[in-house]
């Protein structure tokens, strides 16, 4: 695709002391982590550990309490980040608007900030839907979708904003195996077609360590271990060991 | 309500801001116009009708027994221009579009919709807020005025048909004119588009701060409906004592 050429480098993203309680309740609890420009990290955690907090946090949704969050060194609570760097966000839902095609969805971002004449969003759509394997799907509504066209519709909007870091929280919930291995291979091309910087958030293991360059596990708003997948693996941790390891008991 | 107005001050002040923006967004201005219109014309038709019917069923025997069959018209006139009209008409579109506005734009609320949209550095305001609310206070003056002139027929056509009265149309119309001026149609659409922006602030205020799954859309869409009412009805009381002096 010839847009990718376009693409500047991915950034990189530091969380400094990240703390946010909700009604007196910490869901962050002091988070510090680093990712490299153009690496993939992935966090895993339990239901309920903080994880799609954590991501509101990084893509501006939700304020902290303290801490502080830096992308490529500079604060993203200043109001130039969203003009200087470009980031965007897979939702866990998919978080398409309903009432449009997915074609006005993913060209959404064009449009309303009339980066490009309509001809021409029209063409950078119909790649991207390409590049997701969902050329013809630009006239459908979502509600028409598989959970998983849903899934590469959504990152296909990520697409167009030509981000720097894509954050995906829980790209492969609700998919099938084959669908999942879809949307991790779709993570890997990413990484190696433009360079972008990949936070996944997720407790599926295969994709997890199908994708990741490095990983964290949180529990209870805090990092027990940050590694490459390998040394979380081997982390000596109960809690991590249960969490990678949890099977079903068959007792004859 | 009250604990939220504070909000809802907000979100109108944040809306006035933006409208600069409105001609940017006048696709879905027009889109929300002709949805508004589409759902509601023929309800208001006929509700105006009766209400100017069973107005002139109310008052006409009783000054017609008074010899006052010549003052019909106008009481007629005067009750829909300036109150019964505007009134129901935000009644019934605060019930009928309103609603549809909280429901939308809670479900976006859920469903993260609204969320992506930031991501996207896409204001909601600008994109959900201003392009319903623009439309809703130019529909309901609109839907006012044709209220208005239905409620004037409907009146004239029981005032010549029912035997305690047997006003003819002309008669009827030619006391109305000489009772209500103008300036009394302008007071009843000048206060419909007032009740217009309550009904749309309120609503897109209750859409926004909408939470939970289902429960909480209808939570939002009552709250709304209600809110509107209940604004609409102290306003009219408000707005009729400026209009008086």
């Amino acid at each position: 695709m010839n847009r990718s050429n376009s693409h500047a480098a991915g950034v990189s993203l530091v969380v400094r002391g990240l703390r946010k309680s909700f009604d007196g309740q910490p869901v962050l609890d002091g988070i510090d982590l680093a990712v490299q420009p153009g690496e993939i990290f992935v966090i895993m955690g339990p239901s309920g550990s903080g994880k799609s907090v954590l991501l509101k946090h990084l893509i501006g949704l939700e304020a902290p309490d303290a801490g502080e969050i830096l992308i490529n060194g500079e604060s993203i609570s200043t109001p130039e980040i969203a003009a200087k760097y470009r980031m965007a966000m897979v939702f866990q839902s998919g978080a398409l608007l309903n009432s449009l095609t997915v074609g006005e969805n993913v060209g959404l971002y064009l449009t309303e900030h009339r980066l490009k004449p309509p001809a021409e969003i029209e063409k950078i759509v119909a790649e991207i839907l390409a590049d997701v394997g969902l050329k013809d799907a630009a006239n459908k509504m979502p509600a028409e979708l598989s959970g998983g066209m849903k899934k590469r519709v959504a990152i296909a909007r990520a697409l167009v904003i030509e981000p720097q870091l894509i954050l995906y929280d829980e790209p492969t919930s609700e998919l099938d195996p084959l669908s999942s291995v879809v949307i991790g291979n779709e993570i890997l091309d990413l990484k190696h077609r433009i360079g972008v910087t990949s936070l996944v958030v997720s407790h599926d293991r295969d994709l997890a360590f199908g994708v990741a360059d490095r990983m964290a596990v949180i529990a209870e708003g805090k990092i027990v271990t940050i590694g490459t997948p390998a040394e979380v693996k081997n982390f000596p941790n109960p809690l991590v060991q249960n969490f990678l390891h949890a099977d079903f008991k068959h007792e004859n | 309500m009250f604990e939220n107005v504070g909000e809802i001050v907000l979100l109108f002040w944040r809306t006035l801001l933006a409208l600069p923006q409105a001609w940017r967004q006048r696709q879905k201005v027009f889109e929300q116009f002709f949805e508004i219109g589409n759902a509601s014309l023929l309800m208001v038709c006929v509700l105006s009708f009766f209400i100017g019917g069973v107005i002139a069923l109310n008052f006409g025997p009783a000054l017609v027994e008074r010899s006052l069959a010549n003052a019909v018209g106008g009481v007629v006139g005067l009750a829909i221009a300036k109150e019964l009209a505007p009134v129901m008409m935000a009644i019934l579109i605060a019930g009928r579009i309103g609603s549809a506005m909280a429901a939308e734009i809670g479900s976006m609320r859920v469903y993260q919709e609204i969320d992506a949209l930031r991501t996207m550095n896409i204001n909601p305001i600008y994109y959900l807020v201003l392009p319903r609310i623009v439309a809703i206070a130019l529909a309901l003056p609109l839907l006012v005025v044709f209220s208005i002139l239905v409620g004037w027929f409907g009146g004239a056509v029981v005032a010549e048909f029912n035997n305690r009265m047997e006003i003819p149309f002309k008669a009827f119309f030619s006391d109305l004119k000489n009772l209500v001026a103008l300036k009394d149609v302008a007071n009843g659409v000048f206060k419909s588009f007032c009740f217009a922006v309550i009904i749309g602030v309120v609503s897109c205020h209750q859409g926004l701060c909408t939470i939970g799954g289902p429960r909480g859309i209808g939570r939002s869409v009552t709250k709304a409906v209600v809110n509107s009412i209940v604004l609409i009805v102290i306003f009219d009381y408000l707005l009729t004592r400026l209009l008086q002096q």
